[in-house]
């Protein structure tokens, strides 16, 4: 189930904007690759691109190919809809309903997928929070709804509700950026489990978080205003923190940036 | 610079003046409190005239004023009324009004915010909102004129076909003309059809984000996402705006007054029922208002009303206030 991705010479527009020019990234299967950049590099938008969730934004559209496994999820006879169940995503805001309770988010996506079996749901329910790290803390309240967690366990409601639907790929875009440092490390340490089962790419704002769980780091850049996002390097990550190929790279890693 | 702030207050900071700029602050202060007071105090001094010019009405009446079906004020000696028609017309109409309403408020509303594309909102969402800037009294004429007989040959299959059903049997006037409560109601529909929409269009527009993109991010369909995020943020909003919809119907006078058809007969709690609400009751009997005791009696049925809308206006600023900006 697990799936390779690979980004071939994507280029993407929002209208006649053109945000980010010429992307080709590999990321192997079963590792944790990480965007890192400065704000409005295009990374979160090329994060996008892999579920096709940029086309929430009207206007938004992509040249290029993005193959999962060989297959082009941008093909005319590929539903959007099923890409996103296969590629599942994490956001920056923890982003339970607030309606639903614990266990009903955790299975929201199965439900939408057709699963009515309530036994079945409950077994799923508590797999995914049990790789999610939240089984423990919420066992007791599965009931309650979502909403009342911390943020933390919310982003990790949110962890378990995209694998709840056993996806090849998960996608996560600044995971942590709201959260403490001691939630910040909790999803990290999931991560690194996670990896195991997952095809994971994270978008960070924080170089010590991609040095700690990625395997490749991609640097995006912005050559100047007004100018498309590009991929400057992408490498693996020990490489990236210790001996780039590029001069824009380790500016950026050492702080010498702008 | 920071050894300043022990400083009693000589440095650079200004004492607290109590200059010009602070009268403004009191004088904008004191005219907008008023203006709150002032509603308040017209609200409570409307209560307390219909209650005393209703009471000694209510006192002189020889029938039961909550369940008789008369309403016959010309002998002020002989004061015989009750509301129990009034009543029951007025909710009725209201209520089939809402039930006709509701759904159509809810489909605008989505298509409005979900579906429509970018460029047709704007003019399409004024369009609606120019609906309620169209007098009622042109929607009156309209549903006498025009939608009420049109309306005759949906009115006579309903009749024949579910008849046995009580909204459906046979009313206190015929059911050739149009007017019944069946065309009051759909009238009423449009009517209170743009206040709905637009509260409940601002509601579901405020659906945050984070949870569209989640119904999505999980393979939601457009309508699964809506099911998932839209429906259950906006459920309280459209509910309350339904409710503020309600409270217009039951108020709603000339429209209702010049469609409807008068009967001899008590209401039979039929769709196909003519008779008068509470509005069009008292706006029918406004040119013989020169007696204290047979006035009283319509300020009377107009103290049900006020209370009936206080109600349900009250129950819709409950529900749209308390849960939709969570």
């Amino acid at each position: 189930m697990v799936k390779r991705i690979d980004v071939k010479d994507v280029d993407i527009y929002y209208g006649k904007f053109h945000a980010v020019q010429s992307v080709t990234v590999s990321v192997p299967p079963r590792s944790v690759t990480a965007f890192i950049g400065p704000s409005g590099c295009g990374k979160s938008t090329v994060l996008r691109t892999l579920n096709r969730m940029h086309e929430v934004i009207p206007g938004a559209r992509v040249e290029g190919e993005v193959l999962l496994d060989g297959e082009n999820i941008y093909a005319p006879s590929v539903d959007p809809v099923s890409v996103r169940r296969t590629i599942g995503m994490v956001f920056q805001r923890p982003n339970p309903f607030p309606t639903m309770s614990i266990r009903d988010n955790v299975v929201a996506g199965l439900r939408l997928a057709g699963t009515r079996d309530r036994k079945r749901l409950d077994e799923i329910a508590e797999r995914a929070l049990r790789s999610a790290n939240l089984w423990a803390e919420v066992k007791d309240r599965l009931t309650k709804p979502g909403g009342g967690l911390s943020g933390g366990q919310q982003q990790r409601l949110c962890i378990a509700r995209a694998i709840a639907v056993q996806p090849d790929v998960l996608l996560m875009d600044e995971p942590c950026s709201a959260l403490d440092p001691i939630s910040t490390l909790a999803i990290e340490d999931l991560i690194g489990e996670l990896k195991k089962d997952y095809t994971i790419v994270i978008v960070t704002h924080n170089m010590q978080q991609a040095a700690r769980v990625s395997d490749q780091t991609a640097f995006f850049n912005l050559p100047g205003v007004g100018q498309p996002g590009r991929l400057i390097e992408y490498n693996d990550t020990e490489k990236i923190f210790s001996n780039p190929d590029e001069k824009a790279t380790e500016d950026y890693i050492s702080g010498r940036f702008g | 610079m920071i050894g300043a702030m022990n400083d009693n207050a000589t440095g650079t900071l200004e004492t607290r003046s109590r200059g010009s700029r602070r009268s403004a602050d009191l004088i904008f202060q004191g005219i907008s409190t008023g203006s709150g007071i002032f509603v308040v105090l017209a609200i409570v001094l409307i209560g307390v005239f219909l209650l005393i010019q209703s009471v000694p009405s209510l006192a002189a009446n020889n029938a039961n004023f909550l369940f008789s079906a008369q309403f016959s004020t010309t002998d002020a000696g002989n004061l015989r009324f009750g509301i129990r028609d009034l009543l029951l017309v007025t909710v009725l109409s209201s209520a089939f009004a809402l039930v006709i309403a509701m759904p159509i408020a809810l489909g605008i509303a989505l298509f409005l915010t979900q579906y429509a594309p970018t460029t047709l909102r704007r003019p399409f969402a004024y369009l609606i909102d120019v609906l309620a800037a169209v007098p009622s009294i042109v929607y009156g004429l309209w549903g006498l004129a025009v939608l009420g007989p049109a309306l005759v040959p949906v009115a006579e299959w309903l009749n024949a076909t579910f008849g046995w059903f009580p909204l459906f049997a046979n009313g206190n006037v015929s059911i050739g003309g149009g007017g019944t409560i069946f065309t009051a109601g759909i009238v009423l529909a449009v009517m209170i059809l743009p206040i709905i929409t637009s509260i409940t269009r601002e509601v579901f527009r405020q659906t945050p984000a984070d949870h569209i993109e989640g119904a999505l991010a999980l393979g939601a369909t457009k309508w699964e996402m809506i099911r998932a995020t839209v429906l259950p943020y906006g459920r309280s909003g459209y509910i309350g705006a339904s409710m503020l919809g309600l409270g217009r119907a039951l108020g709603e006078t000339v429209a209702v007054l010049i469609i409807l058809r008068t009967s001899t007969d008590p209401t039979t709690f039929s769709l196909f029922d003519g008779g008068y609400t509470f509005a069009s009751k008292i706006a029918s009997a406004a040119a013989e208002f020169n007696q204290p005791l047979p006035t009283g009696a319509y300020i009377a049925a107009g103290l049900v009303l006020f209370v009936l809308t206080f109600v349900v206006n009250a129950i819709a600023r409950s529900i749209v206030g308390g849960k939709v900006n969570r």
